[in-house]
């Protein structure tokens, strides 16, 4: 074991770290706003849908949950160029990670609102609030609150796994590694270096959705109980 | 006096089991009636009914001139006119104790905050609870979250109180303290339906009695009538001390 660690070799390259931060933090937070808002609407569609639009919802996560992330991101890459679009890798990069955590949520989503009890829902009802007004105050809300560690854990994931989208050169972080290494010869040290980088990203993502959880659900910031 | 809720000949099945056999009676305006009887007896089905929570296969029902059988109900407006309060509060527990009383208030009759905060002080003082506005239901005891749920109903202003076995779930303490609500609630002139246990309560404050046996209206009449009971099941009933 004579190998010798050189990380300075890396220090001209600073800049291509940090844009592959940035882009890899821009591909996935647009990836969890839009996977999130999809997924929600699918659970309740898949809760209190009509059954066509259930089985719809239900063999759209089965596809997802049942086939590689990779090969989701190729469908995407090329079978969107296929349709005649010219769209970046980056976006097709945060297309496919959006149906793919859309699919996650989903299923994240439907067990936070099988959790709400339907007394409450008929406590809502009791109260002469519309169907809509009950989904939104009384289900949806409490609903999320009480799947909040998991979906933190599903995002945080998603923004490791969008590290596979450097296979359709989306010019996210491990993609400027790739680069990185491949004119430093230091792959090695790169690839350390870039996995430190990953694990404090983790870390500040899962502050990130911490802090946001404490404004948001202002029960637990009173009654200071953990997410 | 017309009555507020007239209940004719109410028949509910649950599938091919048979709940409600034939349920008459009727509560006038400011009246208080206590449903009594054994578990399974139908009791909760009732009130249910009356707040069209469930549907009814025959018979008729009319609160506050709701007609509950009518196919084309408008069940907001029904709730809007009805209160009704469970056994177990169902408070929604997301939120505090004044937003709990709040909500109703802006979404359905579209008040503004500052009022309907106003309205739910007004309504925790009547439940004695003006302190608890900012706490959360996990922070309160069971006494205290069942006079919430008392609250959060009298802010929609109902004509009609329902309270299903609502000190069930408390020991005797906290039940004395949602029983005095209770009855300075009856003694202002509401009009109240309550399933209970408690005998002493429905002597006292109840203006009619109604013994539900298998489905039926078995026996019905001032609280005196659970000191002279005509039929043998109401006077077992009553014996056992149940
Ligand atoms: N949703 C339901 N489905 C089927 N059976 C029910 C349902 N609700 C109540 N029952 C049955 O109806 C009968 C009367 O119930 P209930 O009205 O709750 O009685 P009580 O309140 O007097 O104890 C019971 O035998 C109960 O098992
Ligand atoms: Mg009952």
């Amino acid at each position: 074991m004579s190998y010798r660690f050189d990380f300075l070799a890396l220090l001209p390259y600073w800049r291509e770290f940090l844009w592959g931060v940035l882009l890899t933090l821009q591909i996935s937070a647009t990836a969890t706003v839009s996977g999130f808002i999809i997924g929600t609407i699918c659970a309740i569609a898949r809760a209190d849908g009509s059954p066509f639009i259930k089985r719809l919802v239900a063999t759209y996560v089965e596809v997802i949950r049942n086939t590689p992330l990779l090969v989701q991101v190729f469908i995407a890459y090329f079978g969107i160029a296929t349709l005649g679009v010219h769209v970046s890798a980056n976006v097709a990069a945060s297309i496919a990670l959006t149906v793919n955590v859309g699919a996650y949520t989903c299923e994240i989503v439907r067990a936070g609102l099988q959790s709400i009890h339907r007394s409450q829902m008929e406590a809502a009802e009791c109260l002469a609030l519309s169907r809509t007004q009950i989904y939104w105050h009384v289900v949806i809300r409490p609903a999320i609150e009480r799947v909040y560690p998991s979906l933190t854990s599903q995002y945080v994931l998603l923004m490791l796994a969008s590290s596979i989208t450097s296979q359709i050169s989306a010019a996210e972080l491990t993609a400027a590694a790739n680069r990185i290494q491949s004119v430093t010869f230091r792959s090695f040290e790169t690839y350390i270096a870039v996995g430190f980088i990953y694990l404090v990203l983790s870390f500040v993502v899962r502050a990130a959705f911490a802090l946001f959880g404490q404004t948001v659900f202002t029960r637990r910031r009173k009654l200071g109980t953990a997410l | 006096m017309s009555p507020i809720v007239k209940l004719t000949d109410v028949h509910k099945y649950f599938g091919t089991y048979k709940v409600l056999e034939g349920v008459t009676f009727e509560v006038p305006r400011g009246g208080v009636a206590a449903i009594i009887g054994q578990s399974g007896s139908g009791k909760s089905t009732a009130l249910r009914c009356i707040n069209a929570l469930e549907a009814i296969q025959g018979g008729t029902i009319d609160v506050c001139g709701h007609a509950i059988q009518d196919p084309e109900l408008n069940r907001r407006a029904l709730r809007c006119d009805v209160g009704m309060v469970f056994q177990s509060y169902n408070l929604f527990p997301h939120l505090t104790v004044e937003q709990n009383i709040m909500l109703a208030p802006t979404c359905v009759k579209l008040m503004r905050k500052p009022q309907a905060r106003d309205l739910a002080h007004q309504v925790l003082a009547q439940v004695g609870l003006a302190e608890k506005a900012e706490h959360y239901p996990e922070q309160l005891s069971g006494g205290q979250q069942q006079r919430v749920a008392i609250a959060r109903s009298l802010a929609m202003k109902p004509k009609l109180m329902l309270f299903d076995e609502v000190t069930s779930a408390l020991d005797p303490q906290l039940t004395g303290e949602v029983l005095k609500v209770m009855e300075e609630l009856a003694r202002g002139g509401m009009t109240m339906i309550l399933v209970t246990h408690e005998m002493a309560f429905a002597r006292k404050v109840a203006s009619q009695v109604i013994y539900m046996h298998k489905g039926t209206v078995w026996e019905t009449g001032s609280g005196t009538m659970l000191d002279s009971p005509r039929t043998a099941e109401l006077r077992s009933f009553v014996n056992n001390g149940l």
